[in-house]
């Protein structure tokens, strides 16, 4: 990547903006976001990332973007991950172990079906959204 | 084939006390009568956190919150929200704030929590840039780039209302104002990431969770002050963040957002790691300065402040992790949008590690003047087992412990400091009728005690002294006259120490022996623990009449000091038992007795 | 300049002090004295003991008075029944880790946290002892570091690696288990110290302190098949005084040479007389270089074996700059082996020479090649400092104050003004440049005093023409002041340019010898200058104030030497360098 100009830091934002929209409102895209902090990465979050990657390989489902971010607060339940696709509400797992991660890519995206017991919350209000 | 709408029962340990169960089985029994079973998913969840109004079943897409839900009710939601699609208004929550919102952003439970600091943390993927940039990154540092004189920038701050987050809580605007004032270069930029507490994570998620905000706010900071150069003081033992940051520096700098001539605007600014060792200490901005110079991390005396004369005798601004956080929203959203946000004296949110004998330990961030009822019952769920809350101890080992009485203060620097207690930098460890506030205070002022630099005679040998009396205590050796002294040294440290570190040293100390004096003479006048902890002070023995001789403890016992025949009552060979406790925690008949 | 006043009020007493006054000097200008420890007016205020708070009216916190600037409309309480607690509660803090053996101490009424617990009436203990036991550090000549006494109050660090440049010791460890011990945890003696003793007399309490010798000169001089013989430095008698109750800087030349008569001397010399024969000696070498190009330029001093060392260390390419002349102590050690030996008929074997030195690291000289050895025998046997020949004068019983003024022994016992300023900073170039003048030129110079080299400053320069040639001379002192000046000549010549200096003198200690190692406790600039003053007056009250005019010299050079940088100059009064490492572990 080469040096910014402001005009192009600002092209650059409205572009990834629309990306994020896109992702968010057409909903051709499935996330899977798994926290991936150090209280999560202790708790397993690795593991479980690859059990995703793993499980969607199985599944072929080349649909799905797998990312990571950081702590998501729930450090008790950790590992965390949250999902979002069309149709399903935006949930938040909690204890997500390589074994929920299968569950989830079968249940949650393919059957549209929550996961009994590893649901903890909604994502919390987005200050950056006005 | 997709689901409508979704039933989420709270299975949390105290809904399920209040029969959440029962609710789930009859929500699937009335769905099947309604004959929508296909169309709606009826979940069990984890704890919602809101545990005061349990049970609470929470109805997707549309967001309704229904609090205190009985099980009979499970038959008017379905027949009346999911089949004709009304809220059951009676069961809606309603808090004090709002009386005909129902969704789940507007009810006070998720108001509780407002992430500034954490705005990105669990949304942004933190090793991506673009990501970063799409939610108005870098839109701070264009503003004040091209837009703002640096003048308008500290006013923004001043406005704002923004403390220091790494303790003292000092205006972070002064501390830009001075060393913007001073006359003389260069002046550095210095990011705290020396976070210490026990129990306090707030800076390494939030490194960890969005980097860039904190580059972003260091180049603000340059900018607006006259500096090129900024270090980032974090401390080894955070490999994460670290990779994190070096991963940021590395895109901020590839897009010409960090180095020369940033966006053209031929403003120059570099950052750089600075690794630290882990000394508690260096989290003392002059001990952190020293230590970045290559020296002893030892505080020095104030004046000189930093600003003045910090990293190399320069003028230096130095804020920590959290504070650089709050930066770029006060610029995008202005000052007065952000002193909207909590109280009087203390604006905007503060981030909590919540932890100790908490159900929903994690990080928190709610508005200033949250009170501690709040924080503990609404968003942590209480104390875990259904134990009596008992105290929480703030600001870790410099802070002081806060009492039921108080639990309905609300937070801010000041009345943190009232109590006894300080802000620091937020850690919140909540203790149970289970914790011996003497070994509390013990390892509290052991860790001070280890961590001390060893600089000044207060901390040092003050430290020492106090923890051998709280030995003696909890040994069951001390005297009346030995409280005497304590509070003696305490106030010694507190008025004499050189830095933070030493002055708060006694704190734990000093506020356990004001709240829970009766605790002290009891482990002195009738050498005794009552909550079992001390265990010099306490005997394990077996009652005849009720042990049914399983031979259970005998077997978990790892010195096995028990004996018996079996179906026998059994005994504690007290001379060989070391007071483990496992026994006791075995026994489900009761038999095994803490004296 | 920046002389802008401030309107304090200390004690509700309205006063204007200069801006940037510390609280402590503020309160000192009024005579309110408030009670220090790690305070130490040659260093930056470290800010450790706590002892000096202070509290400011409309702040609830305490501040140290050493390192608290005052601000204008300040009002500070000095004393009042919470700061009089907190304080005695801090010291009490201290007593009990610092071992309660008072009367076996060196320092024993000579203490600072003695003088405070007796100024605080500390008369119990209110907390148990919990003193951490750690092994004492004897591994140098010189000095002796006994960690379990230790106060913690930085003052030995910051000397070592401020003052001096030298950083062999530092803070090990944390919280209470923190000591000084050499950087690495090696010995003294495998560390980069140099000797100087500039910790042992910056500290406190009893936690470093010169090697005491004393007993081997007790020894020697009740033993009958022993001749003891003494020298005394210059530094020596304008300070010896201050452990009688002198003022510092009183001359106390004539009662000293008394004193060690009576203490059981049979010759007693003075160190002034060897500095006599070092400036023949050195300004001969200084001509040959200078003059006649034989031998590299700049020519450094070598009188102050701490330096040597240091330069041994830090900057051994530079030692073919150091002049071969040994220092007076060491000159005086091998004539009184041989010259004095040959004239009173005794076996070298059979004479115990002792010196009186201001220094600890004469201690060290006295060992440091084989070249002190050039008598046949060890030229000097015990080199004391003046603290210890102070001890020793109470403990002979001998009425220091109304002794009768005596003189020296001849010949090793006469000496002019220019041997006595080698006490002082700038004393060695200036009777340097009063001989190498006439040297040179073949003319005495007009004006002895030459006052550019005088002073407490740390580095001091000076230009003098000689037959048509100017020399440009340094000053420096107080070793940390010695790397920018050392730097600039390493500098010129790496890079082929004209040198800044012909001639440079280095004295390890602030002030020169005055302000030695092992000088009386309680050197503050103030005191310095006293003793600066003393030896300037000794210097211009004197009839003969040029070296080469000694008559006792020129004798000694008919007699036995023959000229200077003779044959028998170079094995008695030369020695060698050899690079050093840092650490020797």
């Amino acid at each position: 990547m080469a040096k910014m100009t402001l005009e192009e830091l600002k092209k650059l934002r409205e572009s990834k903006k629309r990306e994020l929209e896109k992702r968010e409102i057409t909903g051709k895209d499935i996330e899977i976001i798994v926290g991936m902090a150090t209280c999560g990465i202790a708790a397993g979050a690795k593991q479980t990332l690859s059990a995703f990657l793993n499980e969607l390989e199985a599944q072929n489902l080349s649909n799905v973007l797998v990312r990571q971010t950081g702590c998501m607060g729930y450090c008790y339940a950790e590992p965390t991950v949250e999902i979002r696709m069309p149709g399903m509400p935006d949930i938040i797992y909690g204890k997500v172990d390589p074994e929920t991660a299968v569950k989830i890519v079968r249940k949650h995206i393919l059957g549209k079906v929550l996961i009994n017991d590893h649901i903890l919350d909604k994502p919390a209000a987005d200050i950056m959204k006005k | 084939m997709a689901f409508k709408s979704y039933v989420l029962v709270c299975g949390g340990t105290a809904c399920q006390s209040s029969k959440s169960d029962e609710i789930y089985k009859n929500f699937i029994t009335e769905l099947e009568a309604a004959g929508i079973k296909e169309d709606v998913q009826v979940v069990k969840t984890g704890c919602f956190g809101f545990c005061e109004k349990g049970p609470i079943v929470k109805v997707l897409p549309d967001e309704s919150f229904y609090v205190e839900v009985n099980p009979t009710d499970a038959k008017e939601i379905v027949a009346e929200h999911l089949v004709k699609g009304r809220q059951v208004k009676r069961l809606l929550y309603q808090g004090e704030e709002t009386k005909k919102h129902a969704k789940v952003e507007d009810i006070a439970f998720y108001q509780k929590q407002f992430r500034i600091v954490l705005r990105n943390c669990g949304v942004i993927n933190p090793e991506d840039i673009n990501e970063y940039i799409a939610r108005d990154g870098y839109a701070a540092l264009e503003k004040v780039l091209f837009e703002m004189t640096p003048d308008q920038v500290i006013n923004e701050l001043k406005i704002s209302g923004l403390r220091g987050r790494g303790g003292a809580g000092f205006p972070t605007w002064l501390k830009w104002n001075f060393t913007k004032q001073v006359n003389d270069s260069p002046k550095y930029i210095v990011c705290n990431a020396d976070e210490g507490d026990p129990g306090a994570y707030m800076d390494r998620s939030t490194i960890e969770g969005d980097p860039h905000s904190i580059l972003e706010a260091m180049i603000i900071a340059g900018k607006t002050i006259g500096s090129n150069k900024g270090y980032i003081y974090i401390r080894a033992e955070y490999p994460l963040a670290i990779h994190r940051l070096d991963i940021a520096i590395k895109q901020a700098k590839e897009l010409g957002l960090l180095g020369k001539d940033i966006l053209g605007s031929g403003f120059d600014f570099d950052i750089e790691l600075r690794l630290g060792a882990g000394a508690f200490v260096c989290g003392e901005e002059t001990a952190l300065l020293a230590s970045i110079e290559g020296e002893r991390g030892m505080p020095k005396p104030r004046p000189p402040f930093p600003a003045v004369k910090g990293l190399w005798q320069k003028p230096t601004v130095i804020n920590n992790v959290e504070t650089w956080a709050n930066i770029p929203v006060i610029i995008l959203r202005g000052g007065a949008w952000f002193a909207n946000i909590g109280t009087e004296k203390s604006k905007g949110t503060k981030v909590f590690a919540l932890t100790g004998k908490i159900r929903n330990s994690g990080l928190v961030e709610v508005p200033m003047g949250t009170t501690l009822r709040e924080i503990i019952y609404d968003i942590g769920g209480g104390i875990i087992n259904g134990k009596k809350f008992k105290a929480v101890q703030t600001g870790g080992p410099s802070g002081g412990v806060i009492t039921a009485e108080y639990l309905d203060t609300p937070i801010d620097y000041e009345n943190l400091q009232k109590l006894g207690s300080i802000m620091g930098s937020g850690g919140m460890i909540v203790m149970d009728e289970d914790d011996c506030m003497v070994d509390i205070a013990k390892f509290y002022l052991g860790f001070t005690v280890d961590e001390s630099c060893g600089k000044c005679a207060p901390c040092r040998v003050g430290g020492r002294q106090l923890l051998n009396y709280l030995d003696k205590i909890s040994k069951g050796k001390a005297t009346r006259d030995d409280i005497t002294k304590m509070r003696q040294i305490g106030n010694a440290m507190k008025r004499a120490s050189l830095c933070g570190l030493g002055q708060t040293a006694p704190n734990p100390v000093l506020s356990t022996l004001t709240y829970f004096e009766k605790e002290y003479l009891a482990h002195i006048d009738d050498r005794t623990c009552p909550a079992g902890k001390c265990k010099d002070l306490i005997t394990y023995s077996i009652l005849p009449e009720k042990c049914i001789g399983c031979g259970l403890c005998a077997r978990r016992c790892p010195v096995n000091c028990i004996t018996g025949e079996k179906r026998q009552p059994h005994v504690i060979d007290r001379s060989a038992c070391i007071k483990c406790g496992e026994c006791y925690s075995v026994c489900k008949f009761g038999a095994v007795v803490r004296k | 300049m920046n002389a802008k006043t401030v309107s304090i009020k200390v004690n509700g007493m309205p006063f204007f002090v200069h801006e940037g006054t510390t609280v402590l000097e503020a309160a000192k200008l009024v005579n309110v004295k408030i009670p220090t420890l790690c305070y130490h007016p040659d260093l930056p205020a470290w800010a450790a003991c706590g002892i000096c708070v202070v509290k400011v009216e409309g702040s609830p916190k305490m501040f140290r008075a050493c390192s608290t600037p005052v601000e204008d409309g300040m009002s500070i309480i000095t004393h009042d029944p919470e700061i009089v607690e907190v304080r005695r509660t801090v010291i009490e803090l201290i007593l009990s880790t610092h071992p309660n053996d008072c009367l076996q101490c060196l320092r024993n009424q000579n203490c600072e946290l003695q003088r405070l617990a007796a100024e605080f009436g500390i008369r119990e203990m209110p907390f148990e002892y919990n003193i951490n036991q750690i092994a004492v550090d004897d591994s140098t000549t010189s000095l002796i570091l006994n960690p379990e006494k230790c106060v913690k109050c930085g003052r030995c660090v910051k000397v070592c690696q401020g003052m001096q440049n030298v950083w062999a010791i530092e803070f090990l460890g944390r919280g209470d288990s923190t000591r000084i011990a050499p950087a690495g945890d090696v010995l003294l003696a495998e560390s980069p110290c140099i000797k100087c003793g500039q910790c042992s007399a910056h500290c406190p309490v009893g936690a470093i302190y010169e090697k005491d010798e004393t007993q081997k000169v007790w020894k020697a001089l009740q033993d009958p098949t022993k001749h003891c013989v003494v020298q005394i430095a210059p530094a020596v008698r304008v300070a010896l005084g201050e452990a009688f109750g002198l003022e510092p800087g009183t001359l106390v030349t004539n009662k000293a040479y008394a004193a060690l008569r009576r203490l059981g001397f049979k010759g007693v010399f003075d160190t002034n007389f060897g500095a006599d024969l070092t400036i023949m000696e050195e300004g001969s070498e200084f001509v040959e270089r200078f003059v006649h190009g034989k031998g590299d330029l700049p020519l450094i001093t070598s009188c102050c074996p701490a330096w040597v060392d240091y330069l041994e260390k830090y900057y051994h390419d530079l030692i073919p700059l150091f002049s071969t002349a040994k220092s007076p102590q060491a000159m005086v050690g091998a004539l009184s082996k041989t010259y004095y030996a040959d004239k009173s008929g005794i076996d070298c074997r059979n004479i115990f020479m002792v010196s009186i030195m201001p220094c600890t690291a004469k201690k060290y000289e006295i060992v440091r090649s084989e070249s002190m050895y050039s008598s046949g025998c060890q030229d000097i046997d015990v080199s004391i400092t003046t603290r210890e020949l102070s001890r020793m004068i109470k403990s002979a019983g001998i009425d220091f104050l109304n002794l009768p003024d005596e003189d020296a022994d001849a010949p090793l016992g006469i000496y002019t003004g220019a041997g006595t300023i080698f006490g002082a900073t700038g004393g060695v170039m200036e009777a340097a440049l009063r001989t190498a003048y006439f040297l040179v030129t073949g003319q005495e110079l007009k004006n002895v005093d030459l006052e550019d080299v005088r002073g407490i400053e740390g580095i001091k320069e000076a230009r003098i023409r000689m037959a048509g040639k100017e020399v440009r001379v340094a000053v420096a002192h107080q070793m940390g002041n010695i790397e920018q000046v050392l730097d600039m000549v390493r500098e010129a010549k790496v890079k082929g340019k004209e040198l800044p200096w012909h001639f440079i003198e280095v004295m390890a200690c602030r002030g020169g010898c005055i302000g030695g190692g092992g000088q009386p406790y309680g050197a503050t600039d103030e005191i310095r200058k006293k003793r600066l003053a003393g030896i300037y007056k000794d210097d211009s009250t004197r009839k003969i104030r040029c070296s080469h005019q000694n008559p006792a010299i020129k004798q000694l050079y008919a007699e036995f030497l023959g000229k200077p940088l003779s044959h028998k100059s170079h094995e008695l009064l030369h020695t060698k360098y050899t690079p050093r490492p840092l650490y020797t572990r």
